[in-house]
């Protein structure tokens, strides 16, 4: 049997794809925060809350109306994003002139209040959710058995992280965006309404952390307080990688989710630690994150 | 200027003043007890406002009122702060009067209060905490833990499955004190009972996915995977075992599960696992019934610290009943020479370093196929005597107990 | 004399009266040490423009160094403050080196994450006693001289503690070192351009502002006797952000006020709660109440939208708006 720091072969790619599951996690939630900031320089705090949003419309979808996860997971973000765009208009869009603090601090009120909210109405302990029909299962891969769902969430993670990225650096589209984010008030010269994009930017990127949450009901149990356990280190990702930079939010994602993965196997007690260890040193070494520019 | 921000903040501690409740008479005429426990946050389900219910049901029983004094209930959030806790303890003992004090879930909040109530010698009952140090190395002459703790949980499930088979174990820890003493309490039984530790590991608290530490688990090849956790960190380890199909070639042993966490996952995902319970609302008809008026109430099935929540202050109300007084001395003497005999235990005792001792029982959850509604859960495998349970005299550290 | 040093010296009265005024001593205490920690923490935010999202690891660390001093090594109470002062402007100078070298957000950023990882050392090291806390502290005899176990006694060592902490913070924001803070928190690259080392005085701020923090801990310790894990959390740093919001940033009153009506919060949002529900016969209300978590937020997002300066700092701007109207007339 062929060991690789002494534990077996199979076992550490087993490790290695479990770790790329929660790294795709990483990345979809990241590629939302990059791609708020990077266009509206506003720290999203409510990120977390938001996914956890995303997970219990998906509960409740299939609690209240019996709508099952396919439908939920396109109709999921579309609420969350419909929620979102009354976040911009109504709150979010007063700050903008202000100090970027504020709309952190914001967003820090708006989670504390979500999260009291949900907490106060469905309590801690968390809404069971089966994993739908189709993805039941598991598949033996001949290292590992990897349940089939886990599957689907790195494929489908992959798939939008990459429609993103692609949207982003090389659609037209994209290209406004990102003029947008350099130098708005040319771009609204050119007729652009850069005010909506601003606004439909920030829905797109809380509707990928509802997307999140769709995609996390079945492995988690959907409680209140799944959002704040996450944030702190999809933050951290986000400063390893470089924040503003698409590219470098999927890749520092995956990256560390692997790396995680790996710290389970052998060091598991600093396995929720390992993420900030990485960024002190980044930080040390490439104070503007490793695909980041210094603005 | 600064003479109107003065008179801003005097205005508002006169507002902070006068928004103290108004219990300024100071009459040792009232029975006051003060609850302490986590109301809005992670322990909520299992005591929280149930509980608290559950304490008022022990004074409506009594009449609400001993020898035409009357008794009365102050509770609040601690919020899983032992400093709003200690605070609060403090200024209900100060200032409210209180005769009796009673501690809700989390240990590090119960060790705080304890130490509070030994200075002002007033009797403290601890009914939701684990730690077994309450009654251990930081035992009080006032202290008494109700319902259970770390090692009669880590015993009873021990020995049990170990006895039932289980001899080869593996740990998923989570990584802190308690998930640590969890742990070890139980290591130090199933190989006493014969049983092998194939290895264990550790994970951060609060870790949100577990697939890699069961993947570690199940190539150990061990017959019982032991959860050395509790709350969401149980319900996310059960919920990620089912869906590796660890149930396979594994068997789940839950160190410390309570009713409301088999409601939350569903019997699919908990069926066939095993643990210690105090007390169970389907037991017997005395428990049926007091759940029912229970779930009249609060709308849910008690867990084993609401009811334990009601023994214990029946209890401290029989103590005041018998003795007269509610002075702590008096009361505690009581408590340790009489036996609880209530739908809660049976022949129960209170011992001298402030430890109850009853029957623990092994529980095992039902297959979906077997339970008749909501709430029915449990089918119960045997019962484990509380003297076997609890650490006996002779292992304690605590410094009251003449050796 | 001038009103403003009347108006601080009715204060210092007032402070010193409050046990005789029937106002329960803990929880007077409480408020002087989270005020003390707001004062701290505006230092850096209000006076230096640094947004710091883990000031709780410098209120924790502190509490606990103080408190495994006292009890373990048998400290007496003054060296264990200084121990746990010390510790904490340690931490501070490890955590400011690596956390200034970026600005703004990024800075916060980078604190919150190097706060988390300080919280779970103290998860796990076992001097803390993880969830349990550390219990038990002796609260010793200060100087040989003072008996701590009394409220009393303790209320007067925590006021003098206090009035010595804000006299640091008002000294240095009105010193020249306090000038070029502001300068940095106004303009940074003009201050460059001026000549300042920026880097050293950010890092010199936060340090001070650490150190203060850290003294308030070891105060809040002796009070309760105890250190938890909760002291520590990023929840509690974004709750003393909230102080200063509410008192009002940049001014050095207004986290004083922000830390009284945050402390009166969390101690009374259960009987608020429990009076609105009574009143308006809506039973919700009473779980309003008891989630301590809505209310903050709620008042975290209306201050941010509506109320920027704070009470303090709208008091102030009204003031100046009515005298300037007056001198109009």
């Amino acid at each position: 049997m062929i060991t690789i720091f002494g534990i077996p072969l199979q076992a550490f790619l087993g490790q290695l794809l479990l770790g790329l599951v929660n790294g795709s996690f990483y990345a979809i939630l990241s590629l939302g925060l990059a791609v708020i900031f990077g266009l509206l320089n506003v720290i999203n705090f409510a990120h977390g809350a938001l996914y956890m949003f995303g997970a219990f419309l998906a509960w409740m979808g299939m609690s209240y109306f019996g709508l099952n996860y396919w439908v939920m997971l396109a109709l999921a973000p579309v609420i969350v994003g419909l929620f979102g765009i009354l976040i911009e208009k109504f709150l979010l869009k007063h700050l903008y002139k202000l100090d970027h603090l504020y709309g952190l601090l914001l967003t820090f009120g708006i989670t504390l209040l979500m999260e009291g909210l949900f907490r106060s109405f469905y309590g801690v302990s968390g809404q069971p959710y089966s994993t739908p029909e189709a993805l039941r299962g598991a598949t033996n891969l001949g290292f590992m058995v990897l349940p089939n769902y886990r599957a689907w969430v790195v494929v489908v993670s992959l798939v939008v992280c990459f429609a993103t990225w692609f949207v982003i650096e090389r659609t037209r589209l994209g290209a406004l965006l990102r003029a947008g984010t350099e130098n708005p008030r040319l771009v609204e010269a050119f007729g652009v309404n850069v005010p909506l994009m601003i606004t439909l930017t920030y829905a797109f990127g809380v509707a990928l952390a509802g997307f999140a949450g769709v995609l996390a009901a079945p492995i988690l149990q959907i409680s209140p307080l799944m959002g704040s356990n996450l944030i702190v280190v999809v933050f951290a990702v986000v400063v390893i990688g470089g924040m503003g930079s698409i590219l470098g939010a999927i890749v520092t994602g995956l990256g560390l989710g692997l790396i995680e993965g790996l710290t389970k196997v052998f060091w598991p007690e600093a396995s929720s630690t390992v993420v900030f260890i990485i960024m002190a040193i980044v930080l040390l070494l490439r104070p503007a994150g490793l695909f980041g520019k210094e603005k | 200027m600064k003479l109107r921000t003065l008179s801003a903040s005097l205005m508002l501690a006169g507002f902070g003043l006068a928004s103290q409740p108004a219990f300024a008479n100071i009459s040792d005429d009232v029975i006051r007890i003060g609850f302490v426990t986590d109301m809005a946050s992670v322990y909520s389900d299992i005591d929280g406002p149930g509980g608290i219910e559950a304490a008022r049901m022990a004074i409506a029983d009594m009449g609400g009122q001993i020898n035409g004094k009357k008794i009365e209930l102050l509770f609040a959030d601690h919020q899983n702060k032992a400093d709003v806790a200690a605070a609060k303890a403090r200024e209900w003992f100060d200032q409210q009067k209180i005769d009796m004090l009673i501690g809700g879930t989390n240990s590090g909040v119960n060790l705080a209060l304890a130490g509070i109530a030994a200075e002002k010698k007033k009797v403290f009952m601890a009914i939701g905490a684990a730690a077994s140090d309450l009654t251990g190395a930081q035992c009080s002459p006032y202290t008494v833990h109700w319902a259970y703790d770390t090692v009669a949980l880590a015993r009873g499930t021990g020995s049990a499955v170990v006895k039932a088979g289980g001899k080869s174990w593996y740990f998923l820890t989570a990584d802190y004190a308690f998930g640590h003493a969890l742990e070890r309490d139980t290591a130090n039984v199933v190989k006493a009972a014969g049983g092998e530790i194939k290895g264990q590991v550790r994970a951060p608290l609060n870790s949100s996915d577990f697939s890699s530490f069961l993947l570690q688990a199940q190539s150990s090849k061990a017959q019982i995977l032991g959860l050395a956790n509790a709350g969401g960190d149980t319900i996310n380890s059960i919920k990620a075992a089912n869906e590796f199909g660890i149930g396979k070639t594994m068997k789940l042993a839950g160190l410390l599960i309570f009713i409301n966490d088999i409601h939350s996952l569903g019997l699919n995902v908990t069926q066939g696992m095993q643990f210690t319970d105090g007390w169970y609302w389907d037991q017997n008809d005395e428990t049926r019934a007091w759940s029912a008026k229970f779930e009249a109430k609060v709308k849910r099935k008690p867990s084993m610290i609401q009811a334990g929540d009601y023994s214990a202050v029946s209890f401290y109300l029989n103590a005041v009943k018998a003795t007269g007084s509610d002075d702590g001395d008096t009361v505690m003497k009581w408590m340790k020479s009489n036996k609880v005999n209530d739908m809660f235990a049976k022949n129960g005792y209170v011992r001298e370093d402030g430890r109850m001792i009853h029957d623990m029982f092994l529980m095992e959850v039902k297959k979906p196929s077997e339970s008749k509604g909501p709430w029915d859960y449990y089918k119960q495998i045997a019962v484990l005597p509380g003297e076997s349970v609890f650490t006996t005299l002779a292992e304690s550290t605590c410094k009251l107990i003449k050796k | 004399m001038n009103r403003q040093a009347l108006g601080y010296i009715l204060f210092v009265a007032f402070l010193a009266a409050i046990p005789v005024l029937g106002i329960y001593p803990i929880f007077a205490m409480k408020i002087m040490c989270y005020a003390l920690f707001a004062c701290a923490f505006n230092l850096l935010l209000g006076f230096t423009g640094l947004l710091s999202f883990g000031h709780a690891a410098f209120l924790g660390g502190a509490a606990y160094a103080s408190g495994h001093a006292i009890k373990a090594w048998g400290f007496s109470p003054e060296l264990g403050i200084l121990y746990g002062v010390a510790i904490a402007g340690v931490m501070g100078v490890v955590m400011g080196a690596l956390a200034i070298r970026r600005s703004g957000i990024y800075f916060a950023m980078i604190t919150m994450a190097l706060s988390q990882m300080v919280y779970f050392f103290f998860l796990q090291a076992k001097f803390t006693g993880g969830e349990d806390g550390l219990q038990g502290v002796p609260r010793g005899t200060l100087f040989g001289l003072i008996d701590l176990k009394s409220d009393l006694n303790l209320y007067y060592v925590v006021m003098v503690i206090f009035i010595v902490g804000y006299l640091i913070i008002w000294r240095t924001v009105h010193s020249p070192f306090g000038q070029v803070l502001k300068a940095i928190r106004e303009n940074e690259p003009r201050a460059i351009s001026l000549g300042y080392d920026v880097e050293r005085f950010k890092l010199l701020a936060f340090v001070l502002s650490a150190l203060l923090a850290g003294l308030a801990g070891s105060a809040k310790m002796l009070i309760f006797v105890s250190a938890t894990l909760s002291d520590a959390t990023w929840q509690m740093s974004g709750l003393v952000i909230l102080m200063t919001l509410i008192g009002g940033m940049g001014t050095l009153v207004g986290p004083v006020i922000g830390a009284f009506i945050v402390v009166l919060l969390e101690n009374k949002v259960g009987d608020f709660g429990s009076a609105v529900a009574k009143l308006t016969g809506v039973e919700w209300f009473q779980r309003l109440g008891e989630s301590v978590t809505i209310v903050i937020g709620l008042i975290f997002v209306i201050c941010v939208l509506a109320f920027r300066r704070g009470l303090v700092g709208e008091l102030n701007a009204w003031l100046e708006k009515r005298k300037s109207l007056s001198t109009r007339a």
